[in-house]
């Protein structure tokens, strides 16, 4: 163990000893401006996201404090994130969203990462799902597994090989399909159009993106719904998205399919980005060195918002029904988020050079 | 005809709820704010919406709607206002209305411009809400049909403007075009996320450069600077009376002409992906084909104002059909405007479905923007008259002030002081090519057209390699539908006429020849970073040749076209219109004040917020120039900096944004606004 690792464990240990002590929420945040600041333009998930809490949030923190919602795109995230690490003993006014486009890099070890997940302190995470969908033609042939449709050409807008698309991109490859991969989309949202009109055959969107948009689609038949990443249980493992219980997950569809494994180097390697990229994707952070109290006073709004009333029924039409954590669920979810173990990283980054060319030093 | 049919009652109930006088009030609301910040360069709709968005959790859906349209709807008619008067682009909607409109406003014509360019927004905003009312009904199979291919030809169109304006000698234009489209592609490759330029040690230029600073630095800074060297008013005349009638009969005489560039500007704002940035250039190319007698062209038409400005408002009509059947934003503002939507709360998400469920709801933002486009149109045209005065005003008085306020808007798109930097960097290079007839307009184009091009060109080659190898017949269906063969006959039929006319169209003004080495000297450093472009470029390793080609193509042309040029200056004699020179003719003969001691003075600001932060340099340089330079007395100094900088906290204020900080900021924590 390095001594800086040493030593942020240590400070993490005592970050967490003064979480254990009783809360004494005097803290007033009345008259102050909180600056959330979202990596991303303002059309993305994340934007979505951050709109969402900031006037909840407004509402639960003492003195209610107004919350501006900041964007810093740039570099996939990665810009915004740096600047995140450079802010420190923050008084509660800097606050920061993170994403699954944030942690990847984080976790391949891109040579442009200059943050350290470990020094922030997280006080809300919150997860998300993907659904993967056929066009009419392909999804005539499919039976819950892809063993028909191995002798076909799938093309896909992919926004990155190193970006959140790993996650169906690695799905597809290891049910055997033979997926073309168009690289360099702005957006899911532009997936989407290739696939409506027809140039791209094959696609996914994130959860929130599946309802507004392509669930359209498959009621007018121009789409069919193949699978969902699932969801996490207690256990760890890998069961049906809540948001979408009719559909199977790609563990189901793997297992019906010739030649998947749901076991071996391939499969824990899928399983482990999964699990960092999607169940705990949004986490909102407080820079290194935050006074533990302000730290808990945040987590503490974010429980009461949790907690409201009608969070279920807004947060349900807003962000799809996934689970927020707060308090020490927050940092299990963040320890889920930035660990994947060794050999998962090392597969990922050999499947990159090899498939797409991608060297990450 | 049965859909039309279906839609006459979502129409009916469309019209119910706009016309409640509740709604009209939260409309005018919105278009008195748009107006507010719409008139300051730079800071389009993008701040004015980001600024509403706190308040729309919650609200009743259909007035925010009203609010949030009322300020979106109103931009591309306010920021005219800085485009005629002081020849700033004031948004990308605005950068061919500055061709024409400013030479006007310098020949005293100022409010004749502005409200020839209201007449056409207004009647651009409801032909664009007419056609759209019907076009939107049929419009989704028909944007699908608009593939890669397709989008790559449309780009390609929009580029082929170049042709046009060009200017005295083509190959100068296409090289101008050449050297934007590179500063286009400065920083991550889009597909491999190799860099391009840049570094990482230096990571500012790995973002590329924002539209808003290329923008505001090739246009506005050389006019800035231009103006103050000559010490005098912007318009050098007395101003005409009842000049804003005269540009009402000016709209009425061009009418055709207004109803065919709203036409182009609906259709081509429906395109998805380029988010309109150009339909104001394809109409003033439009405007120039099909006029007769085009010798004004460039020293202040009014056509040349009619055109685009009749084009960028039907154009945000246009923009909804992506943004709202596809959830494709066209541009920032209906970016922020798609979030807002979410936030209205009300269950409706734009996306395929939209048409289906709720077509009264696309029908009432489809008149209330048609509305909100009269309402703004009537409130800019009565503050026309006013506003115009400011051309009279000695241009060293306004001058800080314009670069106050250019300087806090190139701030806002990246936040780091570098913006500033790039700001006056990309400004001293639109002082040269202004300086030595470069077609300025060629190059905007050039780099507003590098991103889509490199994209749909991309995209295009990555799926027709694909479906090549699924077949012949395949591959060809792809890449030549009736579409793209439409396009690419419109695009050389433009191309060939635009070349020939373009000698006629001096876009920027007469400008004299003589003597050799300054435009010799000018012309190896751009032929030297062209260079530098290639070879950085060219060394892109082969794992990632799809962020190679792209720049390696457009280096390798431009460079074949600068060499030529070389080759031509050698040979023909100095009095040749490629030695085009303003430092040599008579406006030289009105400066009062040198190239140099002029740019120092913004070189001071930006140094001096490098060390103290933007707050406290804007003071020193507010009075230093109103004190040293403009020579005011000591009251009137402190009067009207401090009124500037009262002006510019309430502006950062409301906004929430901050202001560049320097090394002081890095030792010191100090309070707002002064971070």
């Amino acid at each position: 163990m390095s001594l800086s690792k040493f030593t942020r464990r240590a400070a993490m240990a005592l970050a967490a000893a003064a979480f254990a002590l009783p809360a004494s929420a005097d803290v007033d945040m009345s008259g102050k401006t909180i600056e959330w600041t979202i990596p991303f333009s303002e059309t993305g998930g994340s934007a979505k996201w951050a709109n969402f809490f900031a006037p909840l949030l407004s509402e639960a923190l003492p003195g209610n404090p107004t919350v501006v919602v900041k964007f810093m795109p740039g570099a996939g995230s990665t810009k915004g994130a740096n600047w995140f690490q450079e802010q420190t003993g923050g008084d509660g006014t800097v606050m920061f969203g993170s994403s699954g486009s944030t942690q990847f890099p984080y976790l391949l070890g891109d040579p442009r990462v200059r943050y350290e997940y470990k020094d922030w302190n997280p006080v809300m995470a919150s997860g998300t799902g993907g659904v993967a969908y056929l066009n009419a033609e392909a999804g005539a042939k499919f039976d819950g597994s892809a063993n028909n449709l191995k002798d076909m050409t799938f093309i896909y807008g992919n926004q990155g090989a190193t970006r959140l698309d790993i996650i169906p991109a690695l799905a597809w490859k290891m049910l055997g399909m033979n997926v073309e991969h168009v690289l360099g989309i702005k957006g899911r949202g532009d997936g989407r159009k290739m696939f409506e009109s027809g140039e791209a055959t094959i696609d996914y969107q994130t959860s929130s993106g599946y309802l507004k948009g392509s669930a359209a689609l498959v009621e007018a038949g121009k789409a069919v719904p193949m699978m969902t990443w699932g969801s996490i249980d207690a256990d760890g493992n890998i069961v049906r998205d809540p948001t979408f219980p009719d559909m199977p997950t790609f563990k189901e569809v793997c297992e019906a399919t010739d030649g998947c494994e749901t076991s071996g180097d391939q499969w824990e390697a899928w399983k482990a980005f999964f699990i960092a990229g999607f169940p705990s994707q949004k986490i909102a952070f407080l820079p290194a060195g935050t006074d533990p109290e302000i730290v808990e006073t945040f987590s503490n709004a974010f429980a009461k918002i949790a907690a409201r009333d009608d969070f279920a029924e807004i947060s349900a039409k807003r962000l799809g029904k996934y689970p927020m954590y707060t308090g020490a669920a927050a940092k299990d979810a963040l320890a889920n988020a930035i660990t994947v173990n060794d050999s998962a990283r090392a597969f990922v980054q050999g499947w990159l050079k090899e498939d797409f060319g991608v060297e990450l030093k | 005809m049965d859909i039309f049919l279906d839609a006459l009652p979502a129409l009916g109930s469309a019209w119910g709820q706009i016309l409640q006088p509740i709604v009209l009030g939260y409309l005018v609301m919105g278009v008195c704010m748009g107006l507010a910040i719409g008139v300051f360069p730079g800071l389009g709709g993008i701040a004015g919406l980001s600024l509403l968005l706190p308040f729309m959790f919650g609200m009743d859906p259909i007035l925010g709607l009203a609010l949030m349209i009322g300020m979106v709807a109103v931009v591309p008619t306010s920021d005219t206002f800085a485009s005629v008067l002081m020849g700033i682009p004031g948004s990308s909607a605005s950068q061919a209305t500055v061709l024409d409109g400013f030479p006007m406003a310098k020949k005293g014509q100022a409010a004749r411009a502005l409200s020839a360019a209201f007449a056409s927004s207004l009647f651009g905003g409801l032909v664009g809400a007419a056609f759209l009312t019907f076009f939107i009904l049929v419009a989704r199979p028909l944007v699908l049909k608009f593939q890669s291919p397709e989008l790559l030809m449309v780009s390609v169109f929009g580029l082929s403007m170049v042709g046009i304006l060009a200017g005295r000698i083509a190959i100068k234009g296409i090289v101008a075009a050449g050297l934007g489209m590179l500063i286009g592609t400065i920083g991550e490759g889009p597909f491999n996320g190799e860099l391009r330029m840049a570094s990482y040690d230096f990571p500012y230029l790995t973002d590329g450069l924002k539209l808003v600073i290329v923008g505001l630095g090739i246009f506005a800074i050389p006019e800035i600077v231009a103006l103050l060297r000559q010490d005098k008013a912007i318009s050098d005349r007395q101003a005409l009376g009842g000049g804003w009638i005269l540009g009402i009969k000016d709209w009425w005489a061009n009418k055709w002409l207004s109803a065919r560039c709203s036409i182009i500007g609906v259709v081509v704002g429906v395109i998805p992906g380029l988010g309109g940035s150009v339909v104001d250039w394809i109409a003033y190319g439009h405007t120039i084909q099909t006029a007769k007698g085009k010798d004004q062209f460039g020293k202040g038409d009014v056509r040349g104002v009619i055109g685009p400005e009749s084009s960028n408002n039907a154009k945000e009509g246009g923009g909804l059909v992506p943004t709202l059947l596809f959830g494709i934003p066209g541009s920032g503002s209906m970016a922020i405007f798609i979030g807002a939507l979410a936030l209205l709360g009300n269950g409706i998400d734009v996306g395929p479905s939209l048409l289906e469920n709720n077509l009264d709801f696309v029908y009432s933002i489809v008149w209330l923007l048609a509305l909100a486009n009269v309402v703004g149109t009537v409130l800019c045209i009565a503050m026309s008259g006013g506003i115009a005065r400011l051309t009279n005003i000695r241009f060293a008085l306004l001058a800080p002030f314009i670069f106050m306020v250019i300087a806090f808007a190139a701030f806002q798109s990246g936040q780091n002081l570098m913006d500033l930097v790039a700001l006056f960097a990309i400004g001293f290079l639109g002082i040269l090519m202004r300086r030595f007839d470069w077609s300025r307009p060629a190059f905007l184009i050039g780099f507003v057209l590098s991103t889509p091009v490199e994209n749909y060109s991309n995209n295009a080659y990555q799926i027709q390699s694909i479906k090549f190898r699924q077949g012949w017949e395949t591959g060809m269906d792809y890449i030549l539908s009736w579409i793209t063969i439409t396009l690419i006959v419109i695009t050389v039929v433009s191309v060939v006429v635009g070349l020939r006319q373009a000698k006629n169209i001096l876009a920027e003004g007469d400008v004299p020849s003589g003597g050799k080495r300054a435009p010799l000297v000018f012309l190896l450093a751009v032929l030297g970073f062209i260079a530098y472009a290639l070879y950085d470029t060219a060394t892109i390793p082969d794992y990632a040749w799809t962020d190679r080609v792209f720049p390696v193509f457009v280096a390798s042309i431009s460079l074949v076209g600068a060499v030529i040029l070389l080759v031509q200056m050698m040979l023909k004699p100095e009095t040749h219109t490629l030695f085009a020179d303003r430092e040599t003719g008579t406006e030289a003969e009105g400066n009062t004040y040198g190239l140099w001691p002029t740019l120092a003075w913004f070189a001071f600001l930006l140094c001096l917020t490098a060390v103290t932060g933007f707050i406290i340099a804007l003071a020193v340089f507010l009075i230093s120039f109103l004190r040293i330079r403009a020579g005011l007395s000591w009251v009137h100094t402190c009067l009207y900096a401090l009124a500037g900088l009262a002006f510019m906290l309430a502006m950062a204020w409301l906004l929430g944004r901050d202001f560049p900080p320097g090394v002081l900021q890095s030792y010191f924590d100090l309070p707002w606004p002064f971070t």
